[in-house]
């Protein structure tokens, strides 16, 4: 990695989809650096155990979303040696099957990308501030509990 | 400062957003809660969990942050976003 050029970075928070495939092109386009690309795309799903959603709702804070994201992409690249970084997320109203956040994460080789994005996602999913409304089909519609295994899923991080 | 409120949070207290200015006795995040919550019953329902989370100009923070010289300060649930 050359301390030099800065690391090609996409941070976008938006209410319309998007699509991988586009993303992974426009972070690749014209390089000849890149070895490794690893993509998550986080989905709504239809159901959560035995109750069927009907959509969820995402509010999120503006300025501060993407301040945090920021902050956890500038410390994936000084953590590995990744050379393109591409974090979207959707707010509004999304049902099921619909895209919700996608981390595109580039290297050399592939042990930096898929590390750099199950870091930056374990870390947005605990930190990022957004919060998902669920609405079910039986007609309630309840804010989403944050998950313990979620914060669990960052101690991994800290000792690495 | 302004204070805004996101979420159940917000749903509690009824408004997304508000300025209020808090007397000097008021020096961290933990006393800004205590604060609110005796201007009303909104507040207290806003608060009766402890699990409400700060953020200072964009910034988590812990309830023993100080507030003095922040623009924003910003309460909310645990984050559920990913």
């Amino acid at each position: 990695m050359s301390a030099a050029a800065p690391v090609p970075t996409t941070i976008r928070l938006q209410e319309r989809d998007f699509d991988v495939a586009a993303e992974i092109a426009a972070l690749t386009r014209g390089r000849s650096d890149i070895g490794a690309v690893v993509t998550f795309s986080g989905i709504c799903r239809g159901g959560e155990g035995s109750e069927a959603i009907a959509a969820l709702t995402l509010e999120h804070y503006p300025g501060m979303a993407e301040a945090e994201i920021r902050r956890h992409v500038d410390e994936a690249i000084a953590r590995w040696p990744l050379t393109g970084v591409t974090v979207i997320h959707r707010y509004g109203r999304l049902v099921p099957g619909e895209n919700i956040v996608l981390v595109v994460t580039a290297s050399a080789h592939r042990q930096a990308a898929f590390q750099g994005a199950e870091f930056l996602m374990d870390y947005l999913k605990a930190n990022a501030p957004f919060w998902k409304r669920e609405e079910r089909r039986a007609g309630a519609a309840t804010w989403v509990e944050a998950h313990r295994r979620d914060d669990e899923a960052l101690t991994r991080w800290k000792d690495a | 400062m302004k204070i805004l409120y996101f979420a159940w949070v917000r749903e509690r207290v009824g408004k997304a957003e508000e300025e209020v200015e808090p007397p000097a006795s008021v020096k961290t995040v933990a006393d800004l809660m205590q604060w609110l919550v005796g201007r009303g019953e909104e507040y207290a329902r806003a608060f009766e969990k402890p699990v409400v989370r700060a953020a200072i100009d964009h910034t988590h923070v812990k309830p023993d942050a100080a507030i003095a010289g922040a623009r924003e300060i910003a309460f909310f649930p645990p984050m559920t976003g990913g």
